[in-house]
């Protein structure tokens, strides 16, 4: 109990930190911000539930009037900007995300994170990402869904780096994935 | 911690935060609700109004605020002007500009305390429910502590990756900064659960 606690709330200190640290820009031309990857770590590394409540305790520090968003934005504006959606869209994200790793059962947890991870943090996020900005913007969704579209390279790189910092974790730190089960037979001990 | 809180104290910094919410939520609804420009405009001039009441200094850390918005005005202006409905597109800009001024406008004149403590009272009727409300007594103070502590600990590893190689560091940062968190996380739980925690049900609290 304790535990869940501390890691709720380290993995929303995580999401905060990953938006706010400039050495971890993924440059590739224009510098993108990892606030999203760490949505989508919070749901592939702690699963469904815990993950979805590191992402709700992020977004309620947010609302409180930290600065925690990328860029150093925060307070009760943000919920009614465009962005709304994807701001509100983080816990179902990770939720999603988590959802997916504790379901889909694949042998490699590098995969089913990365897999996760465009399923919840891509699929499910950009819809109501989407659905935010078409209500503030008074236009169709699939326009609002043409305009957001342009983030959709960055945010599969995300994925991609979700699944690998998972694979690593897993071999590290089994333990610290409850989803994935080792299969059963001779441990592979492999680097 | 920096808080978005302004140091410039207003009239406003006194008045009950949960006043000033429902304040807030009245007018969003109440702007969501009309399509008559004038009242849209009639709005915004308040808005300004309210920022430029406590002097100039608070104006312009209002305005500074503000800035992250300028690109989605211009991208509304320009989406709605392509698509030929300027009138609805000035409305709804205005109307956005209006709810993101006030809700920064409340954020502005409300300390953190105040907030967790209307949080508090909101939260209270789930806690009866059987949620676990309680537990955010000890998660929000938990986040406001270890997100400087990861930054920093980002910042660190970032010297040393640049003491050792040429090239940027990016995201592999990111591994030994979960592990980190992953272990801190085992620390905590276990100093919380060794200091008999507050986190038992609700009934066990004095």
């Amino acid at each position: 109990m304790e535990r869940n606690i501390a890691q709720i709330a380290l993995f929303a200190a995580m999401i905060a930190a990953l938006g706010l640290v400039p050495q971890i820009t993924l440059g590739f031309g224009v510098p993108i911000t990892a606030q999203t990857l760490g949505v989508m770590l919070a749901g592939a590394v702690l699963g469904a539930r815990r993950g979805a409540a590191a992402a709700g305790l992020f977004l309620l520090l947010v609302a409180l009037g930290l600065p925690l968003l990328a860029g150093g934005r925060g307070g009760l504006g943000v919920f009614v900007s465009p962005t709304a959606g994807f701001a509100l869209g983080f816990p179902v994200a990770a939720f999603a995300t988590g959802l997916f790793v504790e379901h889909v059962r694949l042998h490699s947890a590098g995969l089913a994170a990365g897999l996760g991870a465009v399923f919840g943090g891509i699929l499910v996020l950009y819809l109501l990402g989407a659905s935010g900005l078409a209500l503030v913007s008074g236009k169709s969704l699939i326009e609002a869904f043409r305009l957001v579209a342009v983030f959709i390279p960055g945010d599969l790189l995300k994925a991609a780096i979700t699944g690998m910092l998972v694979q690593a974790l897993a071999r590290v730190r089994p333990q610290m994935l409850a989803w994935h089960r080792v299969p059963a037979g001779p441990r592979d001990f492999r680097l | 911690m920096i808080s978005l809180t302004s140091p410039v104290k207003t009239r406003a910094h006194h008045w009950p935060a949960g006043l000033k919410l429902a304040g807030l939520c009245l007018a969003s609804t109440g702007l969501f609700l009309t399509g008559s420009m004038v009242v849209h405009v009639t709005a915004l001039l308040l808005v300004l109004a309210l920022y430029a009441a406590p002097g100039t200094a608070f104006f312009r850390a209002g305005m500074c605020g503000m800035r992250v918005v300028v690109p989605f005005v211009l991208i509304l202006l320009v989406w709605h002007g392509v698509t030929g409905d300027w009138q609805s597109g000035v409305l709804i800009t205005l109307r956005m500009v209006t709810l993101i001024g006030l809700a920064n406008l409340v954020t502005m004149t409300t300390g953190l305390e105040d907030l967790v403590e209307v949080l508090q009272h909101l939260t209270a009727p789930l806690g009866r429910l059987g949620l676990p409300v309680h537990l955010l007594d000890t998660a929000i103070p938990l986040v406001i502590r270890f997100t400087p502590v990861i930054v920093e600990r980002a910042g660190t590893l970032a010297e040393a990756w640049r003491a050792r190689s040429c090239r940027r560091p990016g995201w592999r940062l990111i591994l030994p900064l979960t592990l980190q968190a992953l272990d801190d996380a085992d620390h905590v739980g276990e100093a919380l659960r060794a200091r008999g925690g507050p986190l038992g049900s609700p009934q066990q609290e004095p």
